[in-house]
């Protein structure tokens, strides 16, 4: 078990009370990995984050430098960072940016000048008020320090930085409704195709947009070279990865761990890390990457936490946020919360996913309670079907983004893994957990 | 843009000069729809008929527009909040940790139900979605500012510490989101970029007519595969 091997790369700082101020962040070898990249040429950059293999931290895991290399050559106007996070159960970016700013700040140039970018935004969850404050005041001293702003470090390139707060909606994590919300609209996700925002992104520019963790490992990755980078990991899943751990464990938190190397047993039950579950309870079933993500079981402990690895198991990585739910807990309570999270935050444009959520929560909630009836569990899964037919994974879309199809998820892994308990509801009108 | 002037009526001078800044910071008006409703926040608490035809005027959409935007987001609020925004996390890392135990005494304790404001508009309690601090479950939030490891005990003196003003510093008043504002303005102008982004396009072009010179061979093999 290898899980304090690793270096510490995006968490360095965390350690520190003022990890947040650039008097520290220059302590600490702040804007050396920025000084380096502006002596290299852009298509270098770009040809150094491919090598790296960086998979994006946001959720999809699509390769950074592949992302890059979709746009047209040349300059860009716009790269929107997106610090919107709000998967439940994940809260990695949040601390990013309120415990180290300045390496958002960082990655963030790093990147406009690989894309000779003339702008950035950083979409912050407007929920977020501690990090808003701390981004601003950073950026605040990023331009005071030449970092960000007109002709940087003397390098001639030039690039602003704008913090734009949203206003509380999970769709908006979406990159397609982020950039509707900062064009001042509702956040409604745009059709892919033709929107794909490195064709028709922010006011139909071609757009990169990129999560807040995968920036933040950009200034480490050009101080030390993509090689000192893909030696961590194993096969697509390199580098070190933020998890967040959370629910019946002793020890949550977000934990900074070498990919592949470290298994959901060591995440889970390490003293170190989880800690194991609380009151020494058995482990009933995890969540392995947000509440999108379907579920696995006790015996899925031993898979290592890598983007592949966890794929193999038809479900993912997601997000790198980990639920760890306890014997005690009711699955068809844990189901039905999840499924009402997607109906409040569904954004209402499509059909399936505006109706099916409401009507799955309805149905969930009349069983958890007591008033289930015979069929239900077809009828839940009939409703799931015509959402994402087939109800298989990666799961199939009649929604013109990936939340309907998320929906499932959590209802069709707790009828598969725990029939006989949604059965008990139904038969008993009770739940045995109460 | 020069001509153009919104009437405005209700918005403070302080809170119409930081609107206009945060225009300048965007190619269009429209995307500092959303910073400048929780300007109008700050200053009235809640987002007001009134606010909301200055905001249309300032970022030059109809008011129905404001409107529609912001009802979509769930920050922005229509009707009157309390001054402290009690939002309780019970989403299902927080549930796990006893979420809905701490609402039941939350409810109890303020006397309203989640989405109902005390008599004397001091709480406003919100049954909430992940606030992304699910390390320190169950969580919540008065006015975004968090709070975690959260017990019936702790959550009575949260209230008492909130009434009797002890906590102000740390937590504003509904409304004010960031009590940091930016400093200037954007600092690149469009000529710096246009001049900057073609000296790194001539160098580009320079270094691939150089690889080219240097290795014919590569690039002759190159065209006849495309």
């Amino acid at each position: 078990m290898t899980v304090t091997d690793g270096p510490r790369i995006l968490t360095s700082r965390f350690g520190h009370p003022d990890s947040y101020t650039l008097a520290r962040y220059l302590e600490t070898g702040g804007y050396e990995g920025l000084r380096k990249a502006l002596g290299m040429t852009p298509e270098a950059i770009t040809a150094e984050v491919d090598a790296a293999s960086l998979l994006g931290r946001g959720g999809a895991g699509f390769p950074a430098g592949r992302k890059w290399s979709m746009l047209r050559k040349g300059p860009l106007p716009y790269l929107t960072v997106n610090a919107d996070e709000s998967e439940p159960a994940t809260f990695k970016d949040h601390m990013l940016l309120e415990r180290d700013p300045h390496q958002l700040i960082e990655g963030a140039v790093i990147a406009a000048y690989a894309l000779q970018v003339e702008r950035v935004f950083i979409y912050i969850r407007g929920e977020f008020a501690l990090a808003i404050e701390r981004m601003e005041k950073a950026l605040d001293e990023a331009y005071g320090h030449r970092a960000v702003g007109r002709d940087i470090f003397g390098s001639g390139f030039s690039v602003d930085i704008v913090i734009h707060p949203g206003a509380g909606a999970y769709i908006c994590g979406e990159e397609t409704a982020l950039l509707e919300s900062l064009e001042g609209k509702r956040g409604f996700p745009r059709i892919k195709p033709p929107y794909f925002p490195a064709a028709i992104g922010l006011y139909g520019e071609p757009t990169v947009v990129n999560n807040v963790e995968t920036l933040s490992n950009l200034p480490w990755i050009i101080t030390n070279g993509a090689s000192a980078w893909t030696a961590l990991g194993a096969g697509r899943s390199t580098g070190m990865r933020l998890f967040a751990l959370a629910g019946h464990v002793r020890n949550p938190g977000v934990y900074e761990l070498e990919m592949v190397k470290t298994t959901f047993r060591d995440l889970i039950y390490a003293p170190v890390l989880g800690g194991g579950i609380l009151g020494g309870r058995e482990l009933k079933a995890i969540i392995p990457g947000g509440v999108s993500a379907p579920w696995i079981g006790p015996q899925d402990l031993d898979v290592p936490l890598g983007q592949d690895e966890v794929a193999a198991k038809d479900t993912m990585l997601g997000s790198g946020s980990i639920v760890a739910m306890d014997e005690t807990t009711c699955v068809v309570r844990a189901a039905w919360r999840i499924t009402r999270f997607f109906w409040r935050e569904s954004c209402g444009q499509c059909t399936p996913c505006r109706e099916g959520s409401g009507w799955l929560e309805k149905i969930l909630l009349r069983i958890e309670q007591g008033a289930g009836r015979e069929n239900d569990l077809d009828l839940l899964m009939d409703a799931c079907d015509n959402i994402s037919p087939g109800i298989v994974w990666p799961p199939a879309q009649t929604t013109i983004c990936v939340l309907g199809p998320s929906i499932p998820s959590a209802i069709a892994s707790g009828i598969r893994m725990f029939r006989d308990e949604f059965l008990v509801h139904i038969k008993d009108g009770r739940c045995p957990h109460a | 843009m020069t001509s153009f002037t919104p009437q405005t009526k209700h918005l403070r001078p302080d809170i119409l000069e930081r609107a206009t800044n945060i225009i300048g910071l965007y190619p269009h008006r429209r995307s500092a729809l959303i910073p400048i409703c929780h300007l109008a926040q700050e200053q009235d608490g809640w987002l007001t008929p009134e606010a909301i035809a200055d905001i249309a005027a300032l970022v030059d959409v109809t008011e129905a527009e404001v409107l529609g935007t912001a009802t979509f987001y769930e920050m922005l609020h229509t009707e009157p909040v309390g001054r402290y925004l009690i939002s309780i996390c019970t989403n299902i890392a927080c549930m796990l940790r006893g979420a809905y135990e701490l609402m039941d005494h939350a409810e109890e304790r303020l006397g309203v139900r989640a989405g109902g404001t005390t008599s004397d508009q001091m709480f406003t309690l919100e049954d909430a979605e992940c606030i992304a601090d699910c390390g320190r479950a169950p969580c919540l939030a008065v006015n975004y500012r968090f709070f975690g490891d959260v017990s019936s005990e702790s959550f009575d003196a949260l209230v008492e510490r909130l009434s009797s003003g002890e906590l102000d510093d740390e937590v504003p008043p509904h409304g004010t989101l960031s009590r940091v504002a930016r400093k200037g303005g954007l600092q690149v102008d469009a000529e710096t970029v246009s001049r900057e982004r073609s000296q790194f396009a001539r160098a580009a072009q320079e270094r691939a007519r150089a690889s080219e010179a240097a290795d014919p061979g590569g690039n002759e093999r190159k065209q006849k595969s495309s």
